[in-house]
Order: structure tokens, then C-alpha cells, then sequence
């Protein structure tokens, strides 16, 4: 019997009669960290998405904490988090406003309210990304990397047990990385998973296994 | 492991909230459909006749046939801008039930294109010379017609989303399904202008409202589903 919270096993996925990859076996289990590594377009934002239970597109079986993604989709929401290619933030919104939608949306109301309590949250948590005094600012004034760190700063608030994240450094600073590093540590310390596709050396990060994608073109 | 739910109308005014401050936030394409109506509609005297009895007599059709294309006209923007910042995935991996979403998702898209319709449409009637009698009816028709529309095409819309162009397509998936709320509502109004009771009408574009508050959101969140997981 295995603990893995999350299993795929002998997965097959083909775009555009091109196979991505096949015979693929991922895991992750409480406290590790599982790096997608491969080159531009060899299907890690693709693997991503499968294992996130939104693509379909694929053969195989995919399990949360053994039981079968599809069967148990509900129990596997309450308890992940993804943060995708697309930014994921409203740009009309405000930093504040974008964030409080995520706690609704996530079933934690700890910044829901808008009341002094939410309010500190949500600052605390901005500061934490850098944009202290942000909290009333929409998005679209932001620049690329800000807005990132907007999205970022869901992880923050994230009381689920495993995240899947999509190159969540791409326009991030050097200190800005290295704090998103720390936090992924805290978060397997306290016995969390972290599925993450990145080109990074995620060099303070222990637990760390890597899952490379070869990108090699495969005809069917 | 607690639930992490939040309640029914929690989620829904959230879900509300956030689209009625983003559309303020862009009143252009607020008002889109709005002019649209406007235009439609004042373009058919000068082209047929301005002849009062004439006018009151296809009143009713023009300004369905309007407000039918206005509604369609609005169409991508209930999924399109989430789908493209990423955020309707996001919405769809929340542990939050999708029903909830979708239909609060919905009803701000009618807030905010058919309601404005329907309170406007008097003023659109009197300049076609709609008996003053048949006013109540449609402003009632619309209230419960547009709805439905909203419902209707937002499934078409949650189909075509990761098109391209999906302008024709949206119109060839969803007119077809407009013409029985076109057939009911157009003929109430005519009906009506002209004394005859139209209860049967209302009765028969009720039922539809309520069929598809129940069910278009479950087709809408499947069709979201298939849409997004390729």
C-alpha cells in the first residue's frame, strides 16, 4: 500500500497526432516537491492540466490519495491548488478585490470579509509579495511581474495540501523567487505536496525529485 | 477534512458582485447592446414607412427581433474575459459547487443586457406606435423572455469559448433555440395590442424560464467542462 496523494500512472497523451508522452509514471507524496522539467513544448503545462483533473485529453489513471480523480473530484478540489499559465487575476479588480473573489471561490473565509480583520489579511499577505500598499490598486495598472505576484500571493492564503504550480517564476525577481522558495519549503514542512513546473534549480528545496519530459517528437 | 463550503447565496452574490464591478468598470461594453437596440429598432420607420398604423401593427416583431440580436450581440461576454485571464479555470477547479457559479454568472449577464432592454423597450414602443395597452405586455415578455436568452446562449457561448471566431457558429447553435421564446413572447405582445387575452402566453415563457434556470446551468457547466479540458 502506497501514501502517494497523488498518483498517475502509465499516462499517454498525444497532441496533434504528435505523442507528448507515453508510458509516464508521476507521483508525489506528503512533504516532497515534484519538479516537471523539459523543454518548450514537450507538455508540461499539458501534464499540468491533466493533473489538475481539467484535461481529459489523456489515457491512463490518475488517483488522489488512491482513489480515482474523476471519482473524487469534489475531495481533491477542497484539498488542491493550481495556479495555471494564465495570470488569474481580473485586471479590472484590485489586488484586494481579486484575492477576497479566490477566498469565496476556495470556501476560506478567513479574508471573505471586508472588515478590519480581512482587510489586515489581505495586507499582511500583499506585503509578503512585495506590493505592500497595493491592496486598492486595479490590476491592469500593474506591471507584469506585480501581477504575477498577485496571483502569487493566493498561495499565501492556500490552506490546501497540494499545489500544482505552472512556471509561477516567469517575471519574477531574483528575491522574489528565492521567498517563493521558502514558502514552498514551509509548505512540505508541514507535511504539504508541490507538484511545479519550472526551469529553475530549486536549490534550498529538499525532498526534491524530477520528472523530466524529453520533448522528443514521436509520430504515432 | 471540514467542509469548505461556503453558502448558496454567499457564493452567488460574490460571484455577482465581482461581474457587476467589472462591468462598471468597462461601461463601453455595457452599453453596447443597450445602443444597439436603440439603433435597430429607430432604423425601421425610416426604411419601411413612418406610417403610425403600419408601425403598430409590426411593433411587436421589431422590437423582439431587436432585442433578440442585442442579446446575442452580448453573448461572449459572459465567459470570454475569464476564459482568456484564466480565471473561469480556476472557477472550475474550486470545490465550490459549479451550478452556483454559472447561474450567478448568468443572471449578472441579464442584469446587465436584458433587463436594461426590457426597461428601456417602452420608449422604443411609443416611438413604433404600440397601442399604450400592449405595454405592460411587453416590458413583461422581455422580463421573462430575455432570461431565458441569457440561459440559452450562455450554453452556446460555453461551447464555442475556446474558438477562434466564434461569432456565426454562436449564431447558428443558438438561434434556433430563440425561436420558441420569439414565437410566445411577439405574439403575446401582438395579442395583447389588439385586446386579446395573453395569459396562455405568459404561462407558456414562464415555463421556459423556469426550465431553463434549472437546467441550463447544468449544461452550461458540462459544456464548460468539455470546452476547457482539450
Amino acid at each position: 500500500m502506497t501514501n502517494f496523494l497523488l498518483q498517475g500512472n502509465n499516462l499517454y497523451c498525444e497532441r496533434d497526432r504528435r505523442i507528448l508522452f507515453e508510458n509516464l509514471d508521476v507521483s508525489v507524496s506528503a512533504g516532497e516537491v515534484l519538479q516537471i522539467e523539459g523543454p518548450n513544448g514537450s507538455g508540461k503545462t499539458t501534464l499540468l492540466r491533466i493533473l489538475t483533473g481539467l484535461s481529459d485529453a489523456y489515457e491512463g489513471e490518475l488517483l488522489w490519495r488512491g482513489k480515482s480523480v474523476r471519482k473524487v473530484r469534489e475531495h481533491y478540489y477542497q484539498e488542491m491548488q493550481y495556479l495555471g499559465h494564465a495570470p488569474g487575476i481580473k485586471q479590472a479588480l484590485t489586488a484586494a478585490e481579486n484575492l477576497r473573489w479566490y477566498s469565496v471561490i476556495h470556501g476560506s473565509n478567513s479574508v471573505a470579509a471586508n472588515d478590519e480583520k480581512g482587510n489586515k489579511r489581505i495586507a499582511d499577505v500583499l506585503a509578503k509579495v512585495g506590493l505592500q500598499g497595493y491592496e486598492d490598486v486595479p490590476c491592469h495598472t500593474l506591471s507584469a511581474g506585480q501581477q504575477r505576484r498577485v496571483n502569487l500571493a493566493r498561495l499565501y492564503l492556500s490552506s490546501a495540501t497540494i499545489w500544482l504550480l505552472d512556471e509561477p517564476f516567469t517575471a519574477i525577481d531574483k528575491s522574489g523567487i528565492r521567498s517563493i522558495e521558502k514558502l514552498i519549503n514551509e509548505h512540505i514542512n508541514e507535511g504539504g505536496a508541490v507538484v511545479i513546473a519550472t526551469h529553475q534549480d530549486l536549490e534550498s528545496v529538499p525532498n526534491l525529485r524530477r520528472v523530466t519530459l524529453s520533448g522528443v517528437p514521436g509520430d504515432r | 477534512m471540514t467542509g469548505k463550503h461556503v453558502t448558496f447565496s454567499g457564493l452567488f452574490l460574490a460571484m455577482l458582485k465581482r461581474d457587476m464591478v467589472i462591468a462598471f468598470r468597462h461601461p463601453s461594453d455595457l452599453a453596447n447592446p443597450l445602443i444597439f437596440f436603440l439603433v435597430v429598432v429607430s432604423l425601421f420607420p425610416m426604411a419601411i414607412t413612418p406610417d403610425p398604423e403600419y408601425l403598430a401593427e409590426i411593433a411587436p416583431g421589431v422590437l423582439w427581433v431587436a432585442s433578440l440580436l442585442a442579446t446575442l450581440l452580448s453573448l461572449d461576454l459572459i465567459f470570454q474575459s475569464d476564459y482568456q485571464d484564466g480565471t473561469l479555470e480556476q472557477l472550475l477547479l474550486s470545490p465550490q459547487p459549479i451550478y452556483t457559479s454559472v447561474l450567478a454568472k448568468v443572471f449578472s449577464h441579464w442584469l446587465l443586457s436584458g433587463l436594461p432592454l426590457a426597461l428601456i423597450s417602452p420608449l422604443l414602443a411609443m416611438m413604433l406606435f404600440l397601442p399604450a395597452q400592449a405595454m405592460w405586455t411587453l416590458v413583461l415578455t422581455l422580463l421573462i423572455g430575455t432570461p431565458v436568452m441569457s440561459f440559452i446562449g450562455a450554453v452556446g457561448a460555453a461551447l464555442t469559448i475556446g474558438l477562434r471566431k466564434t461569432g456565426l457558429l454562436l449564431s447558428l447553435l443558438v438561434l434556433p433555440l430563440y425561436i420558441p421564446v420569439l414565437i410566445f413572447a411577439a405574439s403575446a405582445v401582438h395579442n395583447a395590442a389588439l385586446g386579446i387575452s395573453v395569459t396562455g402566453h405568459l404561462a407558456l415563457l414562464g415555463a421556459m424560464l423556469a426550465l431553463s434556470v434549472v437546467l441550463a446551468p447544468l449544461a452550461i457547466a458540462a459544456a464548460l467542462r468539455i470546452s476547457l479540458g482539450n
